[in-house]
């Protein structure tokens, strides 16, 4: 009679552990019922707190009986760090549910076809539309993105190229610049120029504000993009008797291409949503206006913010369109990141 | 048949300098990498010029005094004004200290439960999520927060002004509880849980793996490896994350201004429905402000920005420091 080794798993759950666990839970879940039902708490989230309390005291109470206190502030610290992750989801799902909720009532075909000039806020919902918020969106975007790509990258490629004398205070600045409020790159727009220059609302005021707000993310980014390039391939360019201009304009900024675009993309989601300079700058107009450099241009932000104080349920409900139209926005934005980025990676 | 002539080439001259293609380039590039000190240098110095009148009548009174009125005569001239931010600066830093003080355990938290808890796939998720999050636009955050976190929160701050209220800071004698500072708080947590959460993640994926090992080598717990090995590592990276997310609180503008109640009074009871906050006032007065109201507006601006900007430098200055030090 031949006797095999059977592989013993010491480590693993017997039926037994997997038994008290499950038992732990239903009491938690028994006691969260009664802790809300005898005292005045109420509501989802008290359940749920009381929940993860009484799992938190009872599995750490268990394991310190059966292992000692090292187990038990182990045990405890599990909960805790699974509330912590938890609690940073709830919100995530709450604002996707409420949007998702509270916008598709008024999405419709007439919204990217109409804009406000006939129609008020608290006009029934079959009245008027988003287009003139669209297209001032979009031309808001194009805008500051052809005046902060270049100066984005150009900052990315002193400090990754050149590493000249003033590198360091540099990055220090623009990391101070992506600290800057939104509201003070528009009161700077405001006075540098819309007070003494134009002296009039316009899109390409908001843009000049938004590129301010822009520049830092497309240049860290950037920077980061740059650094993975392997030295390399700049080495083998200089080697080939280029200049380093040519090294970084024919080698380095092709080989980084996809990365700066992630780069760009990134900065575009940061501002698309930004909501206090476009109060300061644009003068939020309801009709289309193809003239960026003249005129009140109205963004989807406005939109929201002017639907949202005209407090009407018509007009909230416009204003939660508009939000699930920005917000769809922004997640086509960033999922395209993501998905140039882990591309990139792949290379 | 011809013979050909030997062409000797001359030697090539050999030298150091840059050619011209590249000096324009190094110029170029340059001129845009100093754009950034440009930029923070104009906006401190164009705020500066516009407010420097309200600066110089008010004195020191524009940071201690809290009255903000301005009263002119049938012709639109200025007869006399006070304006002070001091209610609006106690209520930026309260709203933003609640922010960071919640926010805070919940990043760290979560940082810890990606680094050393999920699995790989989880982890993965939780990232992508917790990014987009940080992508979400203030006005989201504002509306939301308005119409649906407000009432939940209300509620909370009941319990709290009911049970713990003979602490100072739950206490109150109005039973206000709507647009308190503890909602701004409590909506400015969840807009800068993810910037604190990535940069607590950062810090702590650079702990060093040797010691992890051997902590466990040495048969500690997980939360005994990570006492010993990843909270020392990672302290004071983890304080540069949250004064990053104060910085962060204390500009937000829009979504502060939809939850709170904007009251020219100094008030540090946090459950109270009045309180103040820079941003937001600039929002509340630049719709129907005087050239010369704008002024005023201009240097709470500029002591916005200071604020700001020497919140984010400390911060930056100690993330740079632990993430190069490595221990």
């Amino acid at each position: 009679m031949t006797v095999t080794a059977v592989p013993t798993k010491p480590w693993k759950a017997s039926k037994r552990d997997r038994a008290l666990d499950f038992s732990i839970f239903i009491v938690a879940l028994l006691s969260s019922y009664l802790i809300v039902f005898l005292t005045p708490m109420k509501g989802k989230l008290a359940y749920f707190f009381c929940f993860f309390a009484a799992y938190a005291v009872l599995t750490s109470v268990f394991k310190g009986v059966q292992r000692g206190s090292a187990a038990a502030k182990d045990a405890l610290v599990n909960s805790l760090v699974a509330i912590g992750a938890i609690v940073t989801i709830i919100p995530v799902s709450s604002i996707f549910f409420t949007i998702l909720k509270n916008g598709l009532p008024g999405i419709r075909l007439g919204l990217f076809t109409h804009d406000m000039a006939l129609a008020t806020p608290t006009d029934p919902l079959s009245n008027g539309g988003l287009l003139h918020a669209i297209t001032g969106t979009l031309t808001l975007m194009i805008l500051s993105l052809i005046m902060s790509v270049p100066i984005g990258i150009l900052t990315a490629l002193y400090l990754t190229e050149i590493k000249g004398r003033f590198s360091g205070p540099i990055r220090f600045l623009v990391q101070a610049m992506s600290g800057v409020p939104s509201i003070v790159a528009g009161l700077f727009i405001l006075s540098a120029i819309l007070y003494p220059i134009t002296k009039g609302y316009s899109g390409f005021m908001g843009a000049l504000a938004l590129s301010i707000l822009m520049i830092p993310t497309i240049a860290r980014t950037s920077e980061e993009v740059l650094k993975l390039i392997p030295n390399d391939l700049r080495e083998a360019g200089t080697a080939l008797g280029g200049t380093q201009w040519r090294t970084v304009a024919m080698i380095v900024l092709p080989a980084a291409r996809s990365g700066l675009v992630t780069a760009t993309i990134l900065g575009v989601a940061r501002i698309a949503g930004e909501t206090a300079p476009i109060l300061l700058l644009t003068g939020g107009g309801d009709k289309v206006n193809p003239n960026a450099f003249n005129g009140p241009m109205g963004s989807l932000p406005y939109y929201i913010w002017k639907s949202f104080n005209a407090g009407s349920p018509e007009a909230i409900t416009r204003a939660w369109a508009g939000l699930l139209v920005l917000v769809g926005l922004v997640l086509i934005l960033f999922t395209s990141a993501r998905f140039l980025a882990s591309r990139k990676v792949s290379k | 048949m011809s013979t050909q002539e030997l062409v000797i080439p001359a030697p090539r001259e050999i030298h150091t300098q840059p050619r011209t293609s590249d000096k324009v380039f190094r110029g170029v590039v340059t001129a845009g990498g100093l754009s950034s000190l440009v930029i923070l240098g104009l906006i401190a110095l164009f705020l500066g010029y516009r407010g420097f009148e309200i600066l110089r009548q008010e004195g020191f009174h524009f940071i201690t005094s809290s009255d903000w009125s301005i009263s002119t005569d049938d012709a639109g001239n200025v007869l006399e004004s006070h304006f002070g931010l001091a209610a609006m600066l106690a209520g930026t830093i309260l709203c933003s200290a609640i922010a960071v003080v919640i926010a805070l355990p919940i990043s760290v938290f979560s940082a810890l439960f990606l680094n050393f808890y999920a699995p790989a796939w989880l982890k993965r998720i939780l990232v992508t999520i917790i990014d987009m999050m940080a992508a979400f636009p203030s006005i989201l955050f504002g509306i939301w927060g308005f119409l649906v976190l407000m009432p939940s929160v209300e509620y909370w701050a009941k319990l709290l002004h009911r049970y713990l209220g003979f602490i100072p800071i739950f206490d109150m004698q109005v039973p206000v509880f709507s647009r308190s500072p503890f909602v701004a708080g409590v909506v400015l947590a969840i807009m800068i849980i993810p910037i604190i959460t990535s940069v607590s993640r950062e810090i702590f994926s650079q702990a060093p793996l040797d010691r992890i090992q051997a902590a466990y080598a040495l048969g500690a717990t997980r939360w005994a490896m990570i006492k010993a090995v990843v909270i020392p590592h990672g302290r004071s990276g983890v304080i540069g994350g949250a004064m990053l997310g104060l910085g962060r609180a204390m500009g937000e503008t829009v979504a502060v201004f939809t939850v709170l109640n904007i009251v020219f009074q100094v008030n540090w009871q946090m459950l109270l429905g009045a309180g103040g906050n820079v941003a937001s006032l600039i929002i509340l007065k630049f719709g129907d402000a005087s050239p010369y109201e704008i002024k005023a507006l201009m240097a709470a601006g500029l002591i916005l920005f200071l604020l700001t900007l020497v919140v984010n430098a400390i911060a930056n200055l100690i993330v740079k420091t632990t993430g190069k030090s490595g221990r």
